[in-house]
């Protein structure tokens, strides 16, 4: 069964790599933008679809990643590396932190305390002007000069995207990963098998939140600018749409889901200013009458 | 101003706030007491309930009808949301609160589409806007309103709950709701109930932080973290845990305002940490 | 006395008001085999949740293999050999009869931090998961959802569940509950064939079966111990007949 999924998935990565060239500027970007926040509905995916743990805080550590090459870059004329080290690397230390405070609460309490954490790195980005130019900003990112222009750079987000996919891919199929849906499915069960289910969530959440700053520095380098935006509560509720939509605990779904809200999402704006309005009807439709998502669902019936 | 004085001041204006939180948050808890479920949409029912206060202050130029109107429209709406949305999901608890995820949104985007992205500020009556003076220093008489408002609504939840037969059939909904429908309760109904109260609750803070804080696009999401730490440290379900929550909260925030204004949420999360380090559960919650 | 695999001592717990479990002392030797019965509300499965680390004592001591665990949390007991059923069907409902076998397998081993290989790639695993799937007679459903078995089949996997790690000491929790005549029959056929290295403590409600598998019974009644012997003496005793009359 993996083998059918890692066929599939190359053959979408080299019919993305092939219609690459062929697409004209604006669906280029979108389809760049679709593949970075792809990442970041992976990494939720981990964390919701696999573990069962449903956060609305996740945009912060995606922003974290931002934040950390916009500053870093902009300030300090630091390259592409040592940036995209610096992202996750911090990305994952504040995942570190909280999942210290988050991963003792289950269920709601876990919902409310990763909304507040997001909220959190929310507050500093907008407040903490000095360091982060606060409501402003933070623009003029320059791209790496191999990947400057639009094409070289959708290689490299397909590259990077497909780099995220394998990697999270082993891990969910990975004992670990095993670990993970079992204390999804349930937690005393686990526990009475003999493993140390806090110890258990506490990783995937900083994998997660390691994956998620990944996504954030690509992003950072895509749009060139980050503010607060980034990292608020909005953000985190598209995200875990995504995964809602795609398909939790399946990670190609989140990966459709992510391509569904980012075009949606153009195409709505080019008509109406209301897009909150229409993202929030489509999450009360999917909740109703999609619960699996899209992917979900198709394999649930592949299943039989 | 001196020393002691900014500290007076200070824990005045923290009390107000968190007479202001306690408004908000006790309907939070009060909801997820019945029905398990965390409302996000809580916030919105805040706004929501500020913005129809705000029309009726405009037109009827009566601060009370303002209170008033704002609390039963939001009740109405919630009603609705509870009646014909959530019950459909009734036992998928993370369905219901994505549910409510998705109102928060469709909510702000119609607010933003009725009443525009200008900040307003509902006319209070003369009487309450008036200052005082204690020793030398101001206190603001509207604070003083904010802070009499949430003790008497604290006063009025601890009597329904604790000495009416409704309160008791709320509470025996929120200890074991399976056992109350099997004593003849009428837990569907409970629960619409207290959504209707909760959400009144709500609204009624918006309309009263509405003439002291404005009224204006964002406040659902920004007002939402204060509501959920109140619950958290205080613990869902519990009216004491609710208003020794807010006004802890209210005090910090108030605070650490003052004293830090670049960490903002910080002060929140750091005793949120704390508290939870020691009890998950919060101070007085239950599982 | 040295050979004890379990030890209780003045065991208490406590819910507000309500004493579940009342100062029960007991000790389990190697290799018994234990009934626990007792009327509905006697605190047998709350006794087991106290030895089980699932429910903390209010008072007393419990020693597992000799080692105090009287604070340890599930996972640690589980580590010195302690492995339990539940009598509510505890299962991981939306993975393959496999993927519960393999999660028992791998749960005191290194392996369940292994995150750079499918499960796929460690036989051992797979070997082991399918040994212990026919030792309980479920090797033709190895690859069905668990929410699609049978009753019978799902108190069969429990079973399996608990065996896997090789433990010590399984805690069965009314392991024939809600089987028909016939499962019951083959459950306690699975259990008489269970190693004689295992200690088993056994919640059983039917006296038939507990009284055929056990050598020793204890006798809970509202969350005392009111008798503890052999298989004769508790059949014998008055004071088991008498609360047992009305059941």
């Amino acid at each position: 069964m993996i083998r059918r999924r890692a066929l599939l998935a190359l053959g979408a990565v080299v019919l993305l790599a092939l219609a690459g060239p062929l697409l004209p500027p604006y669906p280029l970007t979108l389809v760049t933008q679709a593949l970075v926040v792809a990442i970041l509905a992976m990494s939720l995916d981990v964390l919701l679809g696999y573990t069962g743990l449903p956060s609305l805080g996740h945009a912060a550590y995606w922003g974290v990643g931002a934040y950390a090459v916009a500053l870093l870059a902009t300030e300090r004329g630091v390259g592409l590396a040592g940036c995209a080290v610096a992202g996750i690397l911090l990305a994952a230390a504040t995942a570190a932190v909280f999942g210290l405070v988050a991963i003792r609460a289950a269920g709601t309490y876990f919902l409310m305390i990763t909304l507040a954490l997001g909220m959190v790195v929310w507050g500093l980005a907008f407040r903490w002007v000095s360091l982060t130019k606060g409501d402003n900003g933070i623009s003029g990112v320059p791209r790496p000069e191999l990947f400057a222009s639009p094409l070289p750079f959708f290689y490299f987000a397909l590259a990077a995207a497909a780099l995220a996919w394998i990697a999270l891919g082993l891990l969910v199929a990975s004992p670990f990963g095993l670990t993970l849906r079992g204390i999804r499915e349930s937690e005393s069960r686990m526990r009475s098998l003999g493993y140390n289910v806090w110890l258990h969530k506490y990783l995937a959440f900083v994998i997660s939140g390691a994956a998620a700053g990944g996504g954030g520095v690509l992003w950072a380098y895509y749009n060139g600018f980050v503010s607060p935006t980034d990292v608020q509560l909005v953000t985190s509720v598209e995200a875990l749409l995504m995964v809602a939509l795609g398909g939790p605990g399946t990670l190609a779904g989140p990966v459709v889901g992510a391509g569904v809200i980012v075009f949606l999402k153009n195409f709505v704006s080019l008509y109406t200013k209301r897009w909150l309005l229409i993202l929030g009807a489509v999450y009360i439709g999917v909740i109703l009458f999609a619960p699996r998502g899209v992917v979900g669902a198709l394999r649930g019936r592949a299943r039989g | 101003m001196s020393r002691p004085d900014f500290w007076v001041i200070q824990t005045f204006n923290g009390l107000s706030y968190g007479a202001l939180l306690f408004l908000l948050a006790s309907g939070l808890s009060l909801i997820f007491g019945v029905m398990r479920i965390v409302n996000l949409a809580h916030g919105s029912y805040f706004m929501l309930g500020g913005y129809v206060g705000l029309t009726i202050a405009l037109r009827s130029r009566s601060f009370v009808a303002a209170l008033l109107g704002g609390a039963v429209a939001v009740a109405l709406i919630g009603m609705g949301m509870e009646r014909l949305f959530l019950r459909r999901l009734k036992g998928h608890t993370l369905g219901q609160v994505l549910m409510t995820v998705g109102f928060a949104l469709i909510f702000q985007d119609l607010a933003l589409l009725v009443w525009g992205g200008d900040p307003y500020s509902i006319p209070v009556p003369a009487a309450l806007a008036r200052s005082f003076t204690v020793s030398g220093m101001v206190f603001s008489g509207y604070r003083l309103f904010l802070i009499a408002l949430a003790a008497a609504v604290a006063a009025g939840l601890w009597w329904l709950l604790d000495r009416t037969r409704v309160g008791a059939l709320v509470r025996a909904a929120v200890d074991d709701a399976e056992m109350a429908q099997g004593v003849g309760i009428n837990v569907p109904r409970a629960s619409l109930g207290v959504f209707a109260l909760g959400a009144a609750l709500a609204a009624l803070g918006g309309v009263a932080g509405g003439g002291f804080l404005g009224v204006y696009p964002g406040t659902d999401f920004e007002v939402l973290p204060y509501a959920f730490v109140v619950v958290i440290v205080g613990g869902l379900g519990s009216l004491p845990g609710a208003i020794v929550g807010s006004v802890l909260v209210g005090l910090l925030d108030n605070f650490g305002k003052a004293l830090f204004p670049e960490l903002s949420y910080f002060t929140l999360f750091a005793p949120m940490a704390l508290i939870l380090a020691v009890r998950p559960t919060g101070l007085f919650g239950r599982a | 006395m040295a050979d004890d695999v379990l030890r209780l001592e003045g065991v208490a717990k406590h819910f507000g008001g309500l004493r579940a479990v009342d100062g029960v002392s007991l000790s389990v030797r190697a290799g018994e085999r234990r009934a626990l019965i007792g009327p509905n509300g006697a605190g047998k499965t709350t006794l087991f949740n106290l030895v089980a680390g699932t429910l903390p004592v209010t008072e007393g001591t419990i020693r597992l293999f000799g080692a105090n665990v009287t604070g340890a949390p599930p996972h640690r007991r589980a580590a010195l050999g302690l492995a339990r059923t539940f009598q509510i069907t505890n299962l991981f409902l939306g993975l393959t009869v496999l993927e519960n076998c393999l999660l028992a397998v791998q749960a005191l081993t290194p392996t369940r931090f292994s995150m750079l290989r499918p499960v796929g790639g460690y036989p051992a695993l797979h070997d082991r998961a399918r040994a212990i799937l026919a030792a309980v007679g479920l090797m033709g459903v190895d690859g069905a959802v668990v929410a699609n078995l049978s009753h019978g089949e799902q108190r069969q996997l429990e079973i399996a569940l608990a065996l896997a790690g090789k433990p010590r000491l399984v805690l069965l929790d009314e392991p024939t509950a809600g089987l028909s005549p016939a499962e019951s029959r083959l459950m306690a056929d699975l259990l008489a064939g269970l190693d004689p290295a295992i200690t088993v403590l056994m919640i059983e409600h039917d006296m038939d079966i507990a009284l055929a598998l056990a050598s020793r019974v204890t006798v809970l009644h509202q969350g005392r111990v009111i008798a503890d012997g052999s298989r004769d003496e508790i059949r014998s005793d008055p004071q088991v007949r008498e609360i047992y009359l009305g059941v």
